[in-house]
């Protein structure tokens, strides 16, 4: 399969601080459609690998495309413009704003100054707010003002705010952190109907919810890729026993 | 009366203060007060201007400039510039020794009018310099900072640096720019005289006119998607970048319109006053300024405002009264006001004077608790740096 074929590829992607390789000679490879998930003891260089894809963080050596086109040269938000959007590992939502507002703003269109200032508020905006808020279930909450939320509900509206933007490929540092038992399985469900037509890629540590939602499961050790594949042949796997148990 | 509560139900709830205000600029001020009064608030009204700028900039997009007397003061000079070659002309400067320059370049020993004030001759040019010039040195220095993502404290560090920078200059190229007197001696605007008390009347509808104008911009911006990334902004920066902002440019977009706002202030502080100098240039002023929109409520377009004409009528009582400790009472009130009343007085109005008086509370029974006062807000870093220079 060439290289073309895939929505997102990461190849030989390394960088290092201070002579430290946080990340070191990763590839990966993301079809359409696919719900990938990062497994990892802590320090594995998970959340730096999303860094350095979002471009919150410049590699020192490697490429990342995107439906062929070049991230590691591009700005934060001009990645976010090609249609890659990522949640942070602590829910990130304005919280003086309301939850409807939180949805808005999020929306892909008025993006520059001047299109922000003349931005009006139409059917179709409309529209998209209420059918996200819908899918993360807070339409009752909309007119509320985002901090008086609970922690998954946080967590809900960004990766609503994340739905909003309409990207192709979605990444979440750890969405189901600090939430209830019933909210990850509401989570899990969530993504596994978001992913219907888009990707998706999650760090996360919470091993049932990670078996409800991967179709694939990368496992990163130290840096480098340890294990690519199925849940079960990755969690049978000697090498990831090893690294986990080590630590 | 019951008619005139009747009006003002009429009236839009969202509109209402800009309403009022406009009735207390354009109707009562007119009214009640004497024309050397008048002047004075209009005056006042000039810094309102700036403080109009800091409500956008620093009250909503979290950016602290410690140096809007820079934008202010260019506004002014240009316009300072223009009246001054009006009043040098050849017959009023015949006994100089290099006559139709102005009297200061002559004192200095200058023969010719240097080439920067050539175009200063045209009104129209003046008018677009008023606008262009203090936006566009905005606009670089924002882009600058914004790009490198130099926020926060270091921002307002540097801004205050460019204050002291651009004073320091103006005083040392006296032969250029008047020096330390600034540029004084000015009488006509295209052959008006601005001295005499209907011209200064006129100013000042002129001066409320655009303040009104400049209200109502403000509150345009405020209210649209840009308004509330700025609020998003303040809140959660990285968030706003991740969602295909461009951070940066948001607030290039903020800071230049709060230089825009000063530098009208400015120019018509020089239309009204009949002269500029350095003394509105350097951090003194500049901080100042910050105080006006910090008393009167840094998130209240028309609290700034009022609180641009009160602390400037309490500056000129105090100054008159306590001359020597009057750098110090405005100091501690700023101190007082951040530390009490973050939102100020249209904080304190808003809530009919309850939430703040509790926030208050709080903060005496912490001290007491804790024997030193709490500084837990959100622009921290810029409130230790003021501390150090309220002493003046």
């Amino acid at each position: 399969m060439s290289k073309q074929n895939f929505l997102l590829a990461v190849e030989g992607l390394t960088v290092s601080f201070d002579g430290f390789k946080a990340v070191d000679d990763v590839s990966l490879y993301i079809d359409p459609g696919e719900v990938r998930v990062i497994i990892g003891p802590n320090g594995a260089g998970k959340t730096t690998l999303l860094d350095l894809i979002s471009g919150k963080t410049r590699a020192s050596a490697g490429s990342i495309e995107f439906k062929g086109i070049e991230l590691t040269l591009l700005k934060e938000h001009q990645i976010v413009r090609e249609g890659l959007a990522r949640k942070f590992q602590t829910p990130s939502i304005y919280e003086d704003l309301t939850v409807y507002q939180n949805l808005e703003v999020s929306f892909p269109r008025g993006r520059g100054v001047f299109g922000s200032l003349f931005f009006r508020r139409t059917p179709d905006v409309e529209e998209a707010v209420h059918r996200v808020a819908e899918e993360i279930r807070l339409t009752d909450s909309l007119s509320l003002q985002a901090g008086l939320l609970s922690h998954g509900q946080k967590q809900w509206l960004e990766i609503g705010m994340l739905l909003m933007q309409d990207a192709d490929l979605l990444m979440l540092d750890e969405p189901v952190a600090g939430m209830s038992v019933k909210e990850r399985q509401q989570t899990a469900e969530l993504l596994q109907r978001i992913s219907r037509n888009r990707s998706v890629l999650v760090i996360e540590h919470d091993m049932e919810f990670v078996r409800a939602i991967a179709h694939k499961v990368t496992v990163l050790h130290q840096g480098k890729v340890l294990v690519e594949g199925s849940m079960d042949r990755v969690q049978s796997d000697p090498r990831v026993i090893e690294a986990y148990l080590g630590h | 009366m019951t008619s005139l509560l009747e009006y003002y139900r009429r009236i839009p709830a969202s509109w209402r203060s800009l309403v009022i205000l406009s009735l207390i600029l354009l109707v009562v001020f007119p009214l009640l007060l004497t024309s050397f009064r008048l002047n004075l608030v209009g005056k006042y009204l000039c810094f309102a201007y700036v403080s109009l700028g800091l409500v956008l900039a620093w009250g909503y997009g979290g950016i602290l400039s410690l140096g809007q007397g820079v934008f202010f003061g260019l506004g002014g000079y240009c316009m300072a510039m223009f009246l001054k070659l009006e009043a040098s002309d050849l017959q009023s400067t015949a006994i100089q020794s290099t006559p139709g320059i102005p009297d200061f370049m002559d004192w200095n020993q200058l023969t010719a009018l240097p080439w920067f004030w050539e175009p200063f001759h045209n009104l129209f040019f003046t008018l677009l310099a008023i606008l262009v010039i203090p936006t566009f040195c905005a606009y670089v220095l924002s882009l600058a900072m914004f790009k490198r993502r130099v926020g926060g404290v270091y921002f307002a560090i540097i801004t205050q640096a460019v204050a002291l920078i651009l004073s320091t200059l103006i005083i040392g190229q006296q032969g250029y720019t008047g020096g330390v007197n600034g540029i004084t001696d000015l009488k006509t605007l295209e052959g008006w005289d601005i001295r005499t008390d209907s011209a200064k009347t006129v100013l000042y509808f002129v001066c409320s006119g655009l303040l009104i104008l400049c209200v109502m911009v403000s509150r345009f911006i405020l209210n649209s998607k840009l308004g509330l990334l700025l609020v998003a902004m303040r809140d959660k920066e990285e968030r706003v970048r991740f969602s295909g902002y461009s951070v940066a440019d948001l607030k290039v977009f903020v800071f230049c319109v709060a230089a825009l706002f000063s530098a009208i202030g400015g120019a018509l502080f020089t239309l009204q006053v009949g002269f500029m100098s350095p003394s509105f240039v350097g951090i003194v002023p500049s901080v100042e300024m910050v105080i006006f929109a910090a008393v009167g409520g840094r998130l209240s377009l028309v609290g700034a405002l009022y609180g641009s004409l009160m602390v400037n009528f309490g500056k000129t009582y105090f100054s008159e009264a306590f001359p020597e400790l009057w750098l110090y009472l405005m100091g501690s009130l700023f101190i007082g006001i951040v530390m009490f009343f973050p939102n100020g007085m249209a904080g304190l109005f808003e809530s009919g004077g309850r939430e703040p008086l509790k926030t208050l509370w709080r903060r005496l029974i912490h001290m007491r608790h804790h024997n030193r006062p709490s500084l837990q807000m959100d622009q921290e870093p810029a409130d230790s740096s003021l501390e150090s220079r309220s002493g003046g």
